[in-house]
């Protein structure tokens, strides 16, 4: 399959491209390219003028700085996977770095790219919406931070403007009592998610959840924050019972349709399950 | 629609082209230089049979722009043997008939190169999990590992 025409152009610093679409408002940005070459292809999308983001320096980093894990916008996603700092510290984005696609467009892959298409079924916007993550984008008067909450608005639709970047993605730093888990089931590697659970806790000294972050991947036309299961956590001692009512309360959130995948019914059902299990690795990790 | 005079280094040799932005790295390969071992299967970043090495690392030249390789430097199937010696991936693949139709093949072996050069002692499992993203429809994938083990012992004996 053969993509539309368009112009190509390969800036190489984050002003000329915010420049090129200031000029260019129909431009798109070409990342890892692992979704918009293959929606080119299949001419579910075109577009006048890429924008090559790839041979910009800068923008492919993971450092711990200021209490933040930054990741670069153009970070692949097999860096993240083999990043020493990311095994030890955050398994939740261990977990899901593993679990994206496959090895080779893993290679390609990059995590800015993931969460600026918005795409329900993509792993990272659940992973963050868990962590409580900060969006930084570079446009035409400096840098913006967008919480992600606020991040994304719309089915394959975010909260950028059509001259901004997304440039960094900002974690709260790794602290002692901190736990993850990324649950997915997947029919095959390469497929998405028939469903996932993001899961980031925190345990005080006194054993009890003082902060929890639950996010659903594919369960929706958007990427869901359990915030109903995340407050039935906080302040409970992850006991089996608070556990399976969190578990309950993120299976209500979900708005799964039935598809290929899976009923509406068996795709909730699976949300709870996936849910219990992240928790309780979560806790395990937390409490290592 | 823009055009674009690019360089790369495929196997070894300098190439240069005059391309047009939409042409994928794949079609470039086998069109523009002739070098068809490369395969287009899927199309559609499933199937690995477009693997090549860029710049070192495995990826899926059918959702690359030859464009986006300006300046890389790219390892084909055909750029393995060397003075008409197979490279041991090749011999593993031979000696442990790791292949029966042979399309998934030069794609398989970029990626176990790709593999062994990260992690030169992997078990069966970093082996599986290492190549998840080539599909094979003849062997089962049994005797793939087996021509990857084989490769790996010979590389290490090398070393």
């Amino acid at each position: 399959m053969i993509p539309p025409e368009f112009d190509y152009v390969a800036p190489t610093t984050l002003q000329e491209a915010i420049a090129v679409l200031e000029q260019k408002p129909d431009a798109k940005i070409l990342a890892g390219g692992h979704s918009l070459i293959p929606l080119l292809k299949f001419r579910l999308a075109s577009v006048n003028t890429l924008v090559d983001i790839n041979r910009i320096d800068g923008l492919s980093y993971i450092r711990e700085e200021g209490g933040w894990l930054k990741i670069g916008a153009m970070t692949r996603e097999a860096d993240l996977e083999h990043d020493p700092l990311i095994g030890q510290k955050y398994p939740l984005l261990a977990d899901a770095a593993r679990m994206i696609a496959d090895p080779l467009v893993r290679n390609m892959a990059t995590v800015g790219g993931n969460l600026a298409h918005a795409d329900p079924a993509n792993d990272h916007p659940a992973v963050m919406l868990a962590y409580g993550a900060v969006i930084v984008a570079a446009g035409p008067n400096g840098l913006r931070e967008i919480p992600i909450t606020q991040f994304f608005t719309d089915l394959f639709t975010t909260a950028l403007a059509p001259n901004e970047i997304l440039s960094e993605i900002r974690i709260p730093a790794h602290k002692a009592g901190n736990g993850g888990c990324y649950q997915k089931l997947e029919r095959k590697v390469g497929d998405y998610a028939t469903a996932a659970v993001a899961v980031q806790i925190h345990i005080g000294a006194n054993g009890v959840c003082d902060t929890a972050g639950i996010g659903l991947t594919n369960v929706g036309p958007m990427p869901i924050k359990a915030v109903a299961a995340e407050q039935a956590l906080v302040g409970s001692k992850l006991d089996d019972g608070a556990i399976k009512r969190a578990a309950q309360l993120a299976a209500d959130a979900a708005q799964p349709q039935s598809d290929y995948r899976g009923t509406e019914e068996y795709k909730r059902a699976l949300v709870k399950t996936l849910t219990v299990r992240a928790l309780r690795k979560a806790l395990e990790r937390a409490s290592n | 629609m823009s055009k674009h005079k690019i360089t790369v280094t495929v196997n070894g040799q300098p190439r240069q082209a005059e391309v047009p932005a939409r042409l994928l790295l794949v079609h470039f390969i086998r069109e523009t230089l002739g070098l068809t071992g490369t395969h287009i299967g899927c199309d559609t970043t499933s199937c690995g049979a477009c693997t090549v090495l860029l710049n070192g690392r495995a990826v899926k030249s059918c959702t690359i722009l030859a464009v986006q390789a300006n300046g890389g430097e790219i390892t084909t199937v055909e750029g393995l043997a060397q003075n008409g010696k197979l490279h041991p991936i090749q011999e593993g693949f031979h000696m442990e008939h790791g292949l029966q139709c042979g399309f998934c093949t030069p794609g398989m072996m970029l990626s176990a190169i790709a593999l062994l050069k990260q992690n030169p002692n992997p078990t069966e499992d970093d082996i599986r999990w290492g190549l998840s993203g080539n599909l094979c429809r003849c062997t089962g994938y049994v005797n793939i590992v087996k021509a990857v083990q084989y490769a790996a012992e010979k590389l290490r004996a090398e070393r």
